[in-house]
């Protein structure tokens, strides 16, 4: 009895926040596609018009290559042209296209120097014909976070940062969520090869959600990720978990 | 060839051809003297005025690389290229453009680009016929040369060279006064100029009325935000004289006349012709700041030089394809910050090797709807030069079972491949043997490598890491 008033209580507490971020309010979203995910997130998916930070962290993915396969996988169910900012040339068209990016949608703005990517990232938000802006940078702070947030306002384009180089010291910055994404092992096939690669994706900070981590299915060339099938057929299994945690 | 005219009761040589100066003409030779010296010699009479007037159109002709450009008789043109020099790909791309469409034309020039008009007059005819001063760093080059570089009157020259003084840096070293007393304010004033500590105004030439707007003002300004709003007034006015036409810009040149007679002008390309008064003057607006207003600025002149048929056109409706217009200034935006060949598309190229399958295309060529194979697992990042490991094979045909990459060991837990990929042989004649034996594999943590065996070497086989992610 106590517990559901608290409950009640948390609840308008939490429309009230909401109110008072008004870039919260209303925003039209981009789900995953993966139950489990979009009923996690607030408002049912990635929000459009704010930042996201993708962190590329550890050993395994130094390079951000799952980061950037994860942006492209973003954007592959995004309709529009976007702009990809970047220092480094290690980015490999055919493997975006290979989750769904296809190459005439991509425009990339190459910098010299890596203070250069945060405010090209912030005129390509300005600008109202893109669905979305990516922008490759070692850090993201609170001052120039807030600049991209404010530009994705103005023209609701999605602002996707990958945090390279170093990522592994998170900062306070006003991006709506932080993910990061690792690899995992895949379930081994009855003969030689490869099956469809597995990641842990790890909604590491979020604005309205508490952290949480999935294992998915890497995604396939339409960019939709997947549960994995012995996972997928067991929906209950986590909301029990989380009952019995709290 | 000579030119021959009058220099009060005598006829003197002005102008010698390459092969007249070879038989020892010099301009200034009596011309009886010459005819003396060299028999059959073809003598023309020389035309100062015409002079001047080819020497001014070939200077209008410069006003394509730069909207500030000066004649200066009797065999020189200045041209300012400040704010203008990024359009051509820069400084040092700009002078080779400039002297091979002149050789091209038949003209032979020296040119040289410095931060003073004095000091590319001296470079010009005494360095290297192709010579860019460092910013701030022509005080060095300037010190060698002979004192005729610093365009002092002949007398002046001879004067100086009694008292021993021969070169620049004998100049800079002697005491003002006694100098000023002997030869007057011009030894002074034109080492000031050349060096940069005293202005000098050039009568630049104004471009062709067509598609120009100007405002001036009552009052000298000089606020940034002042100009800013200048710069959105001349395009408005300018874009309805283009509407009128039917025509788009691709070149804008904003010149400001300074009260001080020193002009300070800024240009703007565009990838599609424009005439959208709110993204021209946003172009502007971002170069202002090169702009030095001084003691201020008295009137502004905005012109397009180069202007392209753009019919008049429907705006796009809200949900319909992105409208290209739309893309194109995003394009001019991003140039502008950062240069011409950093905005760019990527396009697939029919080619097995990872390296040559993506090409770079212009940022607004049309949509091919082509892509790469989807058949062909490819990794997310593909290193710019593979980096060598160390492997453990257990077969020689086989993917490896453990490999060590910048120091740490993985051991592979699950593979797939080769992938056999052959040398072009028809790009590079060392690729007829190259091959590469691609391999995908996964190691205990489930991340995932792209490895290649080549079969070049004779010792054997070398590994590398080329690729980094995949789906």
């Amino acid at each position: 009895m106590r517990q559901a008033g608290r409950e009640r209580q948390l609840a308008a507490l939490r429309e009230q926040i909401g109110g008072l971020a008004p870039e919260a309010a209303g925003r039209p979203v981009l789900s995953f596609g993966v139950d489990p995910i979009d009923t996690h997130l607030p408002g049912g998916g990635l929000r459009l018009g704010a930042v996201h930070e993708v962190l590329a962290a550890g050993p395994v993915d130094g390079e951000g290559a799952l980061a950037a396969l994860f942006v492209a996988a973003i954007l592959a169910r995004l309709p529009g042209p976007v702009l990809w900012c970047l220092t480094r040339r290690d980015l490999f068209a055919p493997g975006l296209a290979a989750v769904g990016l296809h190459p005439d949608r991509v425009l990339y703005a190459e910098t010299r120097r890596e203070t250069e990517v945060l405010p090209t990232m912030e005129e390509g938000l300005r600008h109202r014909g893109l669905a979305a802006v990516v922008g490759e940078v070692a850090r993201l702070g609170l001052t120039p976070s807030r600049r991209l947030q404010l530009a994705a306002e103005g023209s609701g384009g999605l602002a996707l940062v990958i945090r390279r180089w170093g990522a592994a010291v998170p900062e306070p910055n006003a991006a709506a969520t932080r993910w990061g994404v690792t690899a995992a092992p895949s379930p081994a096939l009855p003969v030689p090869g490869l099956s469809r690669a597995r990641w842990t994706v790890a909604l590491v900070r979020a604005r309205g959600a508490e952290p949480r981590t999935w294992l998915l299915e890497a995604p396939d060339a339409k960019g939709r990720l997947r549960l994995p099938p012995e996972l997928a057929d067991r929906p209950l299994a986590a909301p029990a978990r989380r009952a019995a945690a709290g | 060839m000579v030119a021959a005219g009058q220099d009060g009761p005598r006829r003197v040589l002005t102008a010698v051809d390459r092969a007249a100066r070879a038989a020892g003409l010099r301009p200034g030779l009596a011309l009886a003297q010459a005819q003396a010296m060299v028999p059959g010699l073809a003598v023309i009479a020389a035309d100062p005025e015409e002079d001047a007037a080819a020497l001014t159109r070939l200077a209008a002709w410069c006003l394509i690389y730069a909207p500030l450009v000066a004649p200066d008789p009797p065999d020189g043109i200045w041209i300012d290229v400040a704010g203008a020099a990024h359009l051509q790909g820069g400084e040092a791309a700009l002078l080779a453009t400039l002297r091979r469409r002149l050789a091209r034309a038949g003209y032979r020039v020296r040119v040289a680009l410095a931060d003073t008009p004095g000091a590319a007059w001296a470079a010009a005819r005494c360095l290297h016929p192709e010579t860019v001063l460092p910013p701030a760093g022509q005080r060095p080059h300037l010190l060698d040369l002979p004192l005729w570089a610093l365009r002092l009157a002949p007398d002046t020259v001879s004067g100086l060279a009694q008292l021993g003084l021969t070169r620049v840096a004998h100049l800079v070293d002697q005491p003002r006064g006694p100098l000023r007393l002997r030869f007057g304010e011009e030894p002074g004033r034109r080492l000031d100029q050349a060096l940069g500590y005293a202005p000098e105004p050039l009568a630049y030439l104004a471009p062709p009325a067509e598609h120009a707007v100007r405002l001036a003002f009552p009052e000298p300004i000089g606020a940034p935000e002042t100009l800013a709003r200048v710069a959105g007034r001349l395009c408005a006015m300018l874009a309805e004289a283009l509407a009128r036409h039917g025509l788009g810009a691709r070149r804008l040149d904003l010149v400001f006349r300074r009260v001080d007679g020193l002009d300070q002008a800024v240009s703007v390309g565009t990838a599609r012709p424009s005439r959208d008064p709110a993204h021209l003057a946003r172009l502007l607006t971002e170069r202002l700041p090169q702009i030095d207003p001084g003691h201020g600025l008295d009137e502004a002149r905005l012109s397009a030089p180069r202007v392209e048929r753009l019919g008049a056109r429907q705006l796009a409706a809200p949900g319909e394809e992105p409208d290209p217009d739309a893309m194109a200034e995003l394009v001019d935006r991003l140039v502008l910050r950062l240069g011409p060949g950093r905005v760019f598309r990527r396009s697939p190229v029919e080619s097995e090797w990872p390296e040559r399958a993506v090409r770079r295309v212009a940022p607004l060529s049309p949509a091919t709807g082509v892509t790469w194979p989807a058949d062909l697992p490819r990794p997310g990042r593909l290193l710019p030069v593979p980096e060598p490991v160390a492997v453990l094979a257990a077969l020689p045909d086989a993917p490896p079972t453990a490999f060590t990459w910048r120091g740490t060991r993985r051991r592979v837990a699950r593979a797939d491949g080769p992938e056999r990929i052959f040398g072009e042989w028809w790009l590079a004649e060392d690729e007829v043997a190259a091959t590469r034996d691609y391999y995908r594999v996964e190691d205990e943590t489930g991340a995932r490598y792209w490895l290649f065996r080549d079969c070049l070497t004779r010792e054997g086989a070398r590994w590398w890491l080329h690729g980094l992610g995949e789906a």
